[in-house]
């Protein structure tokens, strides 16, 4: 099928505004604001962030009594381990998501909209910034749009880093200026989101969708993909494939077809082992769970994990699961805000167990006590980082457990001492 | 101290504040604006903010010292910042950086003696399918191989990247 996000040639205006885009705003202006929420709920479109929550009904929470002023956030903080779509889009597509983020304000009432880009983007934040003077030069954003009376000014916001923003109310804090440190929901940011106003944050991908939507309308977009999981998602593909990067598919694929036909299959003597396949902080699947298993929310569900942000990280068989958990541990430990105590306290020693365990200093004992952290930190906490460590860490103890008490019994990591040679010898030889 | 920060930046931070319903929302973009300016952030740079936006000190320092792209003492010239996170492990990072502390004689977080590089390794870049992901400062060096490496650290030494603002 057409790609509805990943397009090429439609980078700068002018080839944006000849395939048909900024159509969508004209068309959205001559509605009334509530047809486009439901519009928007009738194309089953959800969160492509990670949360998956339903987009229109995110729309429709914002509350609409007069005299309100409210907020549209992008947020581009791309910065889930093995996610790299929305630096995509604002590469190919920016102006989806410039006149996504139009549609959405004049949907729920909005005259500001801001795109809260992570600091390392900086190209993709000159991008952004380029595309945002081009459409406000033919009159796409600022006063009055397209005669509509509408008014809608957009921001690019450049972070500076820090993987906890991409936490929709750290976001937040972050944007007014403070750490960005989550709030306690409720309030939701609906009602009390950027500035104490009502505030819509969606993803990069989730908005650049908008545009289509209005366009082709909600049943078509539904009829894309599979059950309730509607329309298309970009899937980035890393590690030891032929053809990593990102595919934009159909909800529902198979993972096979993903890895087989869109990757290539896997580079010359890899053997698959595992596939983490909704970014790092998802249940890990075993190559036996990964081969049949569709992308789709409902489906991976089903199998223990999550369709995340549609980060399909791929691992073979020369990888040690220890050693790429105890990576793992030490970005989440990087990471903890601090705030809660399960997670600032939790992410630490379990970073300091798998370091044990990798250097040969660990015990029989680590293993449970590794397992029962993790378990201890699920839901006890403000924001969904705790949990997005533990996941991984049950994940790959319960179904890896014999390379953990490896381990622990043999004192040393048997791949690494297989490898060490190797990668010694010659830097970056895995690649 | 107000007077460390001159009257361009403050005209600048004027018109970034004007992006905001409040003006200390700008604080983040402008610790960016004095760090690309002087190259880090520094104690008298963060209190002279701090009165420029009305905000307590602590603030500036709390939000300074909790996002990793502020620094707050000079740097080199060149920041290598090697991403060790998945992706970037298994496609050879460990591999990169181990060649980087032996061709450079440092250790992350330190910068070489005739100040030309300071080395890093930070979480993912956000590049994984081309992986493994170096920043030099603020460009990306992607689908790194120890050739690559190698003839990137060659090219900065001669000053050969100018056209990437580098």
């Amino acid at each position: 099928m057409e790609n509805i996000l990943l397009k090429d040639n439609v980078a700068d205006l002018e080839s944006y505004f000849a395939s048909g885009g900024y159509k969508p705003l004209k068309k959205a202006l001559a509605l009334n604001p509530a047809r486009i929420v439901e519009e928007v709920k009738k194309s089953n479109l959800r969160g492509r962030g990670g949360a998956g929550f339903p987009t229109g009904l995110k729309w429709s929470f914002i509350p609409q009594h007069a005299g309100c002023l409210r907020y549209v956030v992008c947020n581009a903080d791309e910065g889930e381990p093995g996610t790299f779509k929305d630096r995509e889009i604002i590469r190919k597509n920016p102006h989806a998501l410039i006149e996504g983020m139009a549609i959405a304000g004049f949907a729920i009432g909005a005259n500001h909209g801001y795109i809260y880009i992570r600091g390392e983007f900086s190209a993709e934040a000159v991008l952004l910034e380029t595309a945002i003077a081009a459409a406000r030069a033919k009159g796409f954003i600022g006063k009055n749009i397209l005669g509509s009376g509408f008014n809608f000014e957009l921001f690019v916001h450049r972070g500076a880093g820090a993987y906890i923003c991409g936490e929709e109310t750290a976001l937040l804090e972050s944007l007014e200026g403070f750490k960005g440190q989550p709030r306690l929901k409720p309030p939701f940011p609906a009602v009390k989101g950027l500035f104490a106003s009502p505030t819509v944050i969606n993803n990069v991908e989730t908005l650049a969708a908008v545009p289509a939507i209005v366009e082709k309308g909600g049943d078509w977009y539904a009829s894309i993909g599979r059950g309730k999981s509607a329309g298309t998602k970009l899937f980035c593909v890393s590690g030891p494939v032929k053809k990593p990067g990102v595919y934009e598919l159909p909800l529902g694929t198979a993972l096979g077809d993903l890895l087989e036909k869109s990757c290539g299959g896997m580079k010359e003597g890899r053997r698959l082992k595992a596939v983490i396949p909704g970014g790092s902080s998802t249940p890990v699947l075993t190559a036996e769970e990964a081969r049949d298993v569709k992308l789709d929310y409902e489906s991976l569900a089903a199998a223990g994990s999550m369709l995340g942000s549609g980060a399909v990280i791929v691992i073979d068989e020369s990888q040690c699961m220890v050693d790429l958990l105890r990576v793992l541990a030490r970005f989440y430990h990087h990471e903890s805000c601090g705030q809660c105590t399960p997670c600032r306290e939790g992410c630490g020693w379990i970073e300091k167990i798998l370091n044990r365990l990798e250097e040969g200093k660990g015990s029989p004992g680590d293993i449970d006590t590794l397992y029962s952290v993790a378990e201890g930190m699920i839901s006890r906490t403000i924001c969904p980082l705790a949990d997005a460590m533990a996941m991984p860490v049950m994940s790959f103890v319960k179904k890896f457990r014999g390379e953990f008490e490896a381990h622990a019994a043999g004192k040393t990591c048997a791949l690494r001492t297989a490898l060490a040679g190797k990668s010694e010898a010659e830097p970056g030889s895995a690649i | 101290m107000e007077s460390t920060l001159t009257e361009e930046f403050k005209a600048k931070a004027a018109h970034i504040c004007a992006r905001y319903p409040r003006r200390d929302a700008a604080l983040i973009p402008l610790l960016a604006e004095i760090q690309k300016e002087h190259g880090f952030i520094a104690e008298e740079a963060m209190d002279a903010l701090a009165r420029l936006l009305e905000i307590p000190y602590s603030r500036v320092k709390a939000v300074t010292t909790f996002y990793t792209m502020f620094k707050r003492a000079p740097a080199g010239r060149y920041h290598l910042q090697v991403c060790r996170n998945i992706s970037c492990h298994m496609a050879g990072a460990p591999g990169l950086l181990e060649s980087l502390r032996a061709k450079l004689g440092i250790k992350e977080g330190e910068t070489t003696r005739d100040g030309l590089f300071t080395l890093s390794a930070v979480e993912c870049l956000g590049a994984c399918g081309s992986a493994p992901v170096m920043m030099v400062n603020e460009i990306y060096f992607e689908n790194l191989t120890a050739g690559k490496l190698d003839a990137v650290l060659e090219d900065l030494r001669h000053n050969r990247l100018k056209d990437l603002g580098l």
